[in-house]
């Protein structure tokens, strides 16, 4: 009865799976098994070209974390972002065994931010993009994680 | 001293701060002309240089200013690291024998507010900006947060790094900022990327420096004075360092392009670091000051809180760091901030530095300068 739309991701070679469950698109090298986020052509560590895509881990833990206290200037950030602007967290999640990926955070308060808590892969809209997507990390609890 | 020594023979400044109706350009040939007439040369006399801005023109365009000499002058370009990468190219050329004088010169002219980068010219997708991830500040917030955690640095320490720049600046003319800030008001100042507040950080500004250099039996003819270029390591980053723009980092860590940019110039110069008396140590922001001082090997990792508490790194102190008031009072002209820091290495040096001269005799001194997307040089000088 209803079609699947398209999903609108902000770019398709970051953020690959459904609209339900996201995942990021990394690589990892077929020779020194580094992953890097987002997928490479070469190993940055051993310089190797035998790199593959690998989906991340969905889940981690916040390795750091920041507040973005006022709006980053147009380009790079979307006119409509400046337009709409409230402070929003940014972080590094640790992603167990593979890479520390930076991302927005669905979290701004900084009380409500500590290194080491739990987080998993969620989309938020793009700043100023109507539908399009984008990924961000929210906090979850430890049964969660 | 041997005939492959090169100098620092000559000093000229441009005020940093805010010069509407003057280019970058302007600036820096204005900075050329003092640095020369302070060796008692003219630019017929410069058979090399090299010089940068980020976003103030081309420099070698300065020719049409300062003559037309035909002299090779060599543009570089490498984010905060500009005017450390111009030393090291004419570094290169006066030891290899191909330059007996040579100019530096680094000036910049940013509009207000943060700086505003593209991912495409980082070799990022677009996604990287357009999420708002793309900001400098974010990055020093995040590195210094991890830091805090790791090392014990607490918020006080950020703040004392800030007022000493501020009480720094206030004996600097060439500064931008010369009001000084007490620790309280740069802790409840706006809060713009935590935990750091709008009196932590730089702002991107104007300014332009140049220096002669001379090398071997020049040296002595230009100046009575000569300041001693031991060394001068450029690096940019191994995998596994935390560096700005990193969409990703490696959980595997490495040392940071400034780590390995100064233990190789203090190789080079075959000076340690406990033998420097005195620091010019790139302070984007406080955090930057207190991670860059043990980066640097001037003290290890978590010293720094008891360190800058004590006062060590006021002009009084120890270790006296960015005494004309660093990036934080002097503002970041990209391309002038790692001249202006050899520049006033130089003045302390030759004991020149006026208001702000250190109370004690220095006879060593280092320099540390970082840019986007993690490169790093040092320098280490001598009398």
């Amino acid at each position: 009865m209803t079609e699947t739309r398209p999903l609108q991701m902000i770019d398709a070679g970051v953020i690959g799976g459904t609209e339900q469950e996201p995942r990021l698109i990394g690589s990892e090298c077929a020779v020194c098994g580094t992953v890097t986020f987002p997928r490479q052509q070469s190993c940055p560590r051993c310089t190797s070209e035998d790199v593959h895509e690998r989906e991340l881990a969905t889940r981690g833990t916040l390795w750091s974390w920041t507040v973005q206290c006022f709006a980053p200037k147009a380009p790079p950030y979307l006119p409509g972002g400046v337009e709409e602007f409230e402070p929003y967290g940014v972080g590094y999640i640790e992603l167990p065994g593979e890479v520390r990926v930076e991302a927005r955070l669905t979290e701004s308060d900084p009380e409500r931010l500590r290194i080491g808590m739990p987080m998993a892969l969620t989309l938020i809209p793009v700043p100023g993009a109507g539908d399009t997507l984008t990924f961000a990390f929210e906090p979850v609890t430890e049964e969660e994680a | 001293m041997s005939g492959e020594d090169v100098a620092v023979v000559g000093l000229g400044i441009h005020q940093f701060g805010r010069h509407d109706g003057v280019t970058g350009l302007e600036m820096g040939a204005i900075a050329a002309r003092r640095a020369l007439a302070s060796a008692g040369i003219t630019w017929q006399d410069i058979d090399f240089a090299a010089g940068g801005s980020d976003a103030a023109g081309n420099a070698d365009t300065s020719v049409s200013m300062l003559g037309l000499t035909g002299v090779p002058f060599i543009n570089v370009k490498n984010g905060c690291a500009t005017g450390g990468t111009a030393l090291t190219t004419a570094h290169a050329m006066l030891v290899s024998g191909a330059a007996e004088v040579a100019l530096v010169v680094g000036f910049d002219k940013h509009p207000r507010g943060a700086f505003n980068p593209l991912p495409q010219e980082w070799g990022i997708g677009s996604w990287y900006g357009e999420t708002g991830l793309m900001l400098t500040t974010q990055f020093f917030a995040l590195k210094i947060q991890r830091y805090m955690a790791d090392y014990g640095i607490t918020p006080s320490t950020l703040a004392k790094v800030a007022s000493k720049a501020f009480a720094n600046g206030a004996l600097n003319e060439n500064a931008w900022r010369r009001s000084p800030l007490g620790e309280e008001q740069i802790l409840s100042s706006r809060m713009v990327n935590h935990p750091l507040t709008q009196y932590m950080f730089c702002s991107p500004g104007e300014g332009a420096v140049a220096l002669v250099l001379a090398r071997g039996l020049r040296i002595k003819d230009l100046t009575r004075t000569p300041v001693y270029l031991r060394s001068v390591a450029f690096r940019t980053r191994r995998f596994g360092s935390f560096e700005v723009f990193s969409p990703s980092i490696p959980i595997e860590s490495a040392p940071s392009a400034t780590t390995e940019a100064a233990a190789l110039a203090f190789e080079e110069a075959g000076i340690e670091p406990g033998d420097i008396d005195i620091a010019q140590i790139q302070d984007t922001e406080s955090g930057a000051e207190v991670m860059h001082l043990a980066e640097t090997g001037l003290c290890e990792h978590g010293e720094q809180e008891s360190l800058i508490q004590s006062g060590a790194t006021e002009l009084g102190g120890r270790l006296p760091i960015n005494t004309d008031g660093g990036c934080l009072a002097c503002g970041e002209p990209i391309g002038a901030s790692g001249l202006r820091q050899v520049h006033e290495i130089a003045l302390q040096l030759r004991g020149e530095a006026g208001d702000r001269q250190v109370p004690r005799e220095c006879r060593v001194g280092f320099t540390q300068v970082y840019g986007a997307p993690g490169v790093s040089a040092c320098t280490v000088l001598t009398v």
